[in-house]
């Protein structure tokens, strides 16, 4: 299947937008080759602002654009959409109760050869603490059109990780997504997979491909929306699997599986495994090699399932 | 408002908005006094005659907006809305009381009237640039005015987005530096000096002028010659003196955040002119 960069999604989906709606803005920050975004502002020449190098000021006008009442999708790297503009998204955009896209590219290992100092393992920790902010994270380019087009529509700030790159479609085009409410890929039993993202939810369905090879039915759920999470289907799949595995290209410290492990814990305290990064920084490498050398990947989700699984058999 | 130039209104518009203050924080025994004096006569001459709006529709889309950008200094605006109707005076009792429409600092989701919450030193010259280019793109034509500190402008973001402001030819944005020379921890030039805030802002492109921010007439003529610019935004240096107007408090440096009471705050008042 002929593969689509992911940017290229993203800013079809936009201009598709921007044509229905003249509120639409996109605002960068010297990044607009990178997200792929300089077709709209040929397009929209008055509604792409770029900001120059300036992250703090990408959000800030991005905050008074909203609240001049337009819609602005704010792009850079995650790490400065998280890490350097926290304080300017938290205030000026979600305390002021405004309507700012913040978009964070090159989630996690995909930032590959950018290396640590561009690899936000840490982004979604961040923008959990944020009180009402959404928090979405597309797993294929169906998906991305899907949740950028909900995220737009949705009334409040929006946080969304953007895997830049090209990754094939998961999900068939008319599939449509619902923010807050995860999509279950594959049904089983045995064991539960709730991933995250481009890469992860990917390996979470190639788990189940081995695991299934071993007897073990997994069922597969793409966590698309983390904030807020889908509480209920959490709970179905831990009833019904009695453990989960959850799978993110983020540390596990405030990412996904915290998320998942908040709610469980209080709720129907549940045996889980997490896989993601454990209190590290990020480093250069292949997308290949970091994926290995964090044990990113499908067997290690099976590994994880698999002894969650003997667990459980032995406690029965 | 846009009604002519009235210095006798206008001066008494001021009186009447630092007494405000003076019983609003008095009334509370705790606030921010000293910047929020020193900007009365700059919010009394545009909410008294430059900007243009109406209480009765505070969200009109074609309104002229400002964002005080040193957010602490909210008392002063809030004693200047209520002033002008857009919420009754004796809300003022309420400032910082659980459940109030006026905290601290600035927030546009509580007070009517107010266009940016801001209280983070630093952003709101980045908002008022969005709310500016946001009013280019609707070919709508109000200004959009800010408000900075001389304190705050050690904060960085501000010069992105003087840069913002200059690139994007922002003349219809508006703002002013309360120079009045004093931080929490002493004076600005002890403190971070500044240096040469004319030549800074003049070498970011915008249209400089310095005043003094207590003469009413003064700024209304530095005002009226920003509007008669185009293809820059400008930037109005206003010399002040921190706690303006209030004896107990001015010029002294301890007046960025005090404690005062009614009986002393009632005694000030007493001596407005």
């Amino acid at each position: 299947m002929e593969q689509k960069e992911m940017r290229q999604v993203y800013c079809d989906t936009l201009l598709e937008l921007a044509g229905q709606d003249e509120r639409i803005m996109v605002v960068e920050a010297d990044l607009m080759r990178a997200t792929g975004t300089m077709k709209f502002k040929e397009t929209y020449p008055d509604r792409a602002v770029d900001v120059g190098v300036a992250e703090a000021n990408l959000v800030g006008v991005s905050s008074g654009l909203s609240a001049g009442g337009k819609i602005p999708f704010a792009a850079t790297f995650g790490c400065f959409a998280s890490r350097r503009a926290f304080d300017q998204f938290f205030l000026s955009a979600n305390y002021a109760r405004l309507n700012v896209k913040l978009v964070g590219t090159d989630p996690g290992i995909s930032a590959a050869f950018n290396g640590g100092t561009h690899m936000p393992f840490e982004d979604i920790a961040l923008m959990r603490m944020i009180p009402g902010l959404t928090i979405i994270e597309p797993s294929d380019p169906i998906s991305l059109q899907s949740l950028t087009k909900a995220a737009a529509q949705l009334e409040g700030c929006v946080y969304m990780r953007l895997h830049r790159k090209a990754v094939p479609a998961l999900y068939d085009d008319t599939e449509t997504f619902t923010l807050g409410k995860g999509k279950v890929l594959r049904d089983g039993a045995d064991v539960t997979i709730i991933a995250s993202g481009a890469i992860l939810v990917g390996e979470a369905l190639k788990a189940a491909e081995l695991l299934k090879a071993e007897q073990v039915n997994a069922a597969v759920i793409d966590m698309h929306t983390i904030k807020p999470l889908d509480e209920e289907l959490v709970l179905t799949y831990a009833k019904k699997s009695g453990c989960i595995v959850t799978a993110e290209n983020h540390q596990v410290a405030g990412g996904l599986g915290s998320a998942v492990a908040n709610f469980l814990s209080e709720n129907h305290p549940t045996p889980m495994a997490m896989i993601g990064i454990r209190d590290a920084f990020g480093q250069v490498g292949t997308q290949d090699w970091l994926q290995a050398h964090y044990k990113l990947h499908a067997q290690e989700i099976a590994v994880q399932a698999k002894r969650l699984l003997a667990d459980k058999n032995t406690r029965r | 408002m846009n009604h002519s130039f009235n210095q006798q209104h206008l001066a008494d518009f001021a009186r009447e908005i630092r007494k405000q203050t003076l019983y609003t924080i008095g009334n509370l025994g705790v606030g921010h006094i000293g910047g929020a004096l020193s900007i009365v006569e700059l919010l009394a001459l545009l909410y008294g005659k430059q900007m243009h709006y109406d209480p009765k529709q505070p969200q009109l889309h074609d309104r002229d907006l400002l964002v005080l950008s040193k957010g602490h200094a909210g008392p002063a605006l809030y004693a200047t809305l209520a002033l002008k109707g857009f919420f009754p005076l004796e809300e003022l009792a309420t400032l910082n009381q659980g459940g109030t429409n006026l905290p601290s600092h600035c927030d546009r989701t509580k007070t009517v009237g107010i266009d940016m919450t801001t209280g983070s030193l630093g952003q709101g010259l980045s908002a008022a640039c969005g709310l500016a280019y946001a009013r280019r793109v609707d070919q709508n034509t109000c200004y959009v005015y800010a408000i900075i500190g001389d304190g705050e402008s050690q904060e960085g973001q501000n010069w992105e987005a003087a840069m913002f402001a200059s690139h994007y030819k922002l003349d219809h944005l508006i703002a002013f530096t309360d120079n009045n020379k004093m931080q929490i921890d002493g004076y600005t030039e002890q403190i971070m000096g500044l240096g040469d805030l004319e030549a800074k802002w003049n070498s970011f492109g915008w249209f400089t002028q310095r005043v003094d921010g207590h003469d009413i007439k003064a700024m209304d003529e530095a005002i009226e010659r920003a509007k008669a610019q185009s293809g820059k935004p400008s930037m109005i240096i206003l010399d002040t003196i921190k706690g303006k107007g209030a004896s107990f408090c001015e010029g002294k440096v301890t007046n960025h955040n005090m404690q005062f009471n009614l009986e002393v705050a009632n005694a000030a008042i007493a001596e407005l002119r």
